[in-house]
């Protein structure tokens, strides 16, 4: 009954292995640990080489060479652990850089208090705020405040991961996981639009990839540049879904003293100079459905208007835009773009970024995952406030909360590939690593006896090698770790 | 909560990376840009179903195969008894065949309607190739997982009738009978490769106290291989025994090789190498040396 009762249904694929006490599953990544379904990914060690060596394409042999050994930085992808953390980290890896012993105290959470901030690079409408953003009928969580120029999600949390339905749960897991190990995930947000998301590639939004992120919208472009277009232009229409500016009407051409244009563009004004749906939403001119700007001017009032008028209709991401002068007959005629007006139109170009998605990843590190690193738990906090001690994931440098516990921030895309798992509960694994100077170590209360040289650990271990992210800060460079404030 | 299967760029920005559950692809296609991105969609699209496909005929590709075949459905599986049937007489499951079949029917999705230059798809070692004329791959063997380095390289040229490249041992993800740290095969197909490294692998054998052995059901529940004894361990052994325990192999491959199963295979044991058939230089190289 005993070794009955202790085989574990794996469900992480659908081989659905049957793994009894001590086994692993067909795939070796997932394995029976106590009776708990724990996952065996080779452990990932970066690391970083100080001198380059050709490498000769077609080379018989190991040249031999003295090179100076790459340095390693074990990080907690793989690194598994036993929760709650009763027994020290799965791996405490000591090792001397620059003469001064450092301990990195590596380890993979298991964080039900987690979720994901998720920046989309868009001005489009996402859904109203607070709306539930779903996927496959469950809410995973829901639009929150939005930034300038970008909407945001907040996604996961406890609430959704362990305090709703049994399904609410797994689907918000599985999003979660996805996102973080930059999969793709259609999101669908009540009341609002279905929305593709993943790390580091642009959204895409209701069927349409948002490539770039415009200037402002079109009263904010006309803001921004109306000084540059002065003296160059008698008009300038920003063509825009949201807001369509028109300069003379517009707060900045009064500013300026400019003449009324007699220029009347369709859609609803809002304030002078700012006009509401001016066209229906699509791919056109700044995100409307035109493809001739003209089609958005209602008329021309021949009592102000007059014949020489110089007219510039430009998108707000500078994508498009046109160059007209009125004829005698006040009608608006094509005419070659002077030098001054192109260039502030590549200026907008220039101005509006690549659209993107980006994902943090954000957990409390918390109760027991501390006490695999100390005997006393709160003075690993201490010491994190106090700099003493570095906190990474996967390598990847994180932002620690003010305020009590050790409240985390990362960007996954800063981290390894697939540096994320789970665990049933449903609940998120990820790899968190500590390093601070040994003798700040055992001032902590660390657990000494538990210390492994790295070589140790990169002789026993199964290991994935990564080359280190050059643009990440080296965890262990002991000025960085020392910085007191 | 079982997984889904996952399609994504490497990081380098040039190769797939397909993966769900014990499945781990790199795949790459050469020619223009546009081709291979559609060639990555269709292998995506081939990839998606494949694992419920092969789910769902598991327990017959688990029985060992025996002249009255396996009436399977799914063209994986079609693809791994095709592979297996010519090797019926001894004990050996349409498992043995999975890693090969797989990378073989993503391949074909893949080049399906596609002007490419050249492709692989690298299924855990177990290697699909697509070459046009004047076209060439190379490929590192690795004989010993827990050191990696580049043992042998081969080239694989258009001409060679060799469109599989797959490698077994008792060090691998799949159980082992046999002691051979590693054995590559060139056959073609990787299907075809995939079955002959795994019975080759299992022919370099030697009774030596440095082997230890247990029944496959001890280490893996759903193991296809029941009670036979597989290797869990292989220390240091006298150069005769490891002489013998490959010539044992390398017969198994000889044969193979006249009846026109392989093109040709390299043993690696604890440091030792034999080569059948006509393989590049590197592997022979190191071989004498």
């Amino acid at each position: 009954m005993s070794e009955e009762g202790a085989v574990v249904r794996c469900d992480a694929c659908p081989v659905l292995c049957r793994i009894r006490e001590g086994r692993t599953g067909a795939c070796d990544r997932y394995a029976n640990h106590d009776g708990r379904l724990v996952r065996l990914d080779p452990l990932v060690v970066t690391e970083r080489a100080d001198a380059r060596v050709p490498f000769l394409e077609g080379a018989a042999e190991w040249s031999g060479a003295l090179v100076r050994e790459p340095q390693s930085f074990v990080t907690g992808i793989g690194a598994s652990t036993t929760y709650p953390d009763y027994k020290p980290a799965p791996f405490i890896v000591g090792s001397q850089i620059d003469g001064i012993d450092m301990v990195t105290v590596v380890s993979e959470g298991i964080f039900s208090y987690c979720g994901l901030k998720v920046k989309i690079d868009t001005d489009r409408y996402l859904g109203p705020e607070q709306a539930a953003v779903r996927t496959g009928g469950e809410q995973v969580g829901h639009v929150t405040t939005a930034e300038y120029g970008s909407q945001m999600l907040s996604l996961g949390g406890v609430r959704h991961l362990t305090g709703g339905s049994k399904q609410e749960g797994n689907v918000t897991c599985q999003a979660l996981l996805d996102l973080c190990n930059r999969k793709p995930v259609e999101v669908q947000i009540d009341g609002g639009s279905t929305v593709m998301l993943q790390a580091g590639a642009a959204p895409v939004v209701n069927g349409a990839r948002e490539e770039r992120m415009r200037v402002g919208c079109g009263s904010a472009a006309i803001g921004i540049f109306a000084k540059q277009w002065h003296g160059h232009a008698d008009e300038v229409i920003v063509v825009d879904d949201h807001i369509t500016g028109v300069l003379t009407e517009h707060q900045a051409g009064r500013f300026l003293d400019l003449p009324p244009s007699g220029i009347r563009v369709r859609g609803r004004k809002s304030t002078p100079g700012r006009y509401f749906q001016v066209a229906e939403p699509g791919l056109g001119w700044g995100g409307t459905h035109i493809t001739d700007p003209l089609e958005i001017v209602e008329k021309i009032n021949p009592k102000v208007a007059w014949p020489g008028l110089r007219l510039l209709m430009v998108s707000t991401t500078g994508e498009d835009a046109a160059w007209f002068v009125l004829d005698e007959n006040l009608r608006p005629a094509p005419a070659p773009m002077p030098d001054p007006i192109a260039k502030v139109v590549d200026r907008i170009a220039e101005n509006c970024e690549p659209a993107l998605t980006t994902v943090m990843f954000m957990a409390g590190a918390g109760g027991s995952l501390r006490a695999g690193v100390t005997e006393n738990p709160v003075r690993l906090t201490r010491s994190v406030k106090q700099a003493l001690t570095r906190v990474t994931c996967g390598g990847a440098p994180v932002y620690v909360w003010p305020g009590g516990g050790i409240t985390l921030m990362v960007d996954v895309t800063r981290m390894p590939e697939s540096s994320f798992g789970y665990v049933p509960t449903p609940a998120l694994v990820a790899p968190i690593e500590f390093t601070l100077r040994r003798e700040d170590y055992a001032a902590l209360g660390g657990h000494l006896g538990a210390i492994l040289p790295v070589q140790e650990v990169l002789a026993s271990a199964r290991l994935r090698r990564e080359p280190w992210r050059e643009a990440n800060p080296w965890p262990m460079e002991p000025g960085r770790v020392l910085e007191r404030s | 909560m079982t997984g889904r299967a996952q399609v994504a760029p490497m990081p380098d920005g040039r190769r797939l990376h397909l993966h769900h559950g014990p499945i781990d692809i790199v795949a790459e296609a050469f020619g223009p840009a546009e081709e291979i991105s559609l060639a990555y969609r269709q292998a995506g699209d081939r990839f998606s179903t494949i694992l419920d496909e092969l789910v769902e005929e598991l327990a017959l590709l688990r029985q060992p195969i025996t002249g009255a075949g396996v009436p399977v459905r799914g063209s994986v599986a079609r693809r791994m008894v095709a592979a297996v049937w010519p090797h019926r007489e001894v004990f050996v499951t349409p498992m043995a065949a999975v890693a090969g079949a797989v990378a073989d029917e993503i391949l074909a999705a893949m080049v399906a309607g596609r002007s490419l230059e050249k492709a692989y798809v690298n299924d855990g070692g177990d290697i699909s190739l697509f070459l046009t004329p004047g076209q060439s791959l190379r490929a590192g063997v690795v004989a010993d997982q827990d050191a990696p380095a580049i043992d042998g390289r081969i080239e694989l040229a258009h001409a060679m009738p060799v469109r599989g490249l797959a490698t077994s041992g008792w060090r691998g993800r799949s159980l082992s009978l046999g002691i051979a740290d590693a054995v590559t095969v060139l056959a073609k197909s990787a299907a075809d490769a995939d079955v002959a490294a795994t019975l080759i692998a299992n022919a370099v054998d030697a009774d030596h106290l440095a082997v230890r052995r247990r029944p496959a059901r001890d280490l893996r529940d759903d193991t296809d291989l029941g009670d036979l004894p597989v290797t869990v361990e292989v220390g240091p052994m006298p150069r005769l025994t490891i002489d013998r325990a490959l010539a044992k192999g390398a017969d198994r491959a000889e044969a193979m090789r006249r009846a026109g199963l392989i093109f040709a295979a390299g043993l690696f044991l604890q440091g030792e190498v034999r080569v059948v058939g006509p393989l590049a230089a590197p592997m022979a190289i190191r071989a004498a040396g």
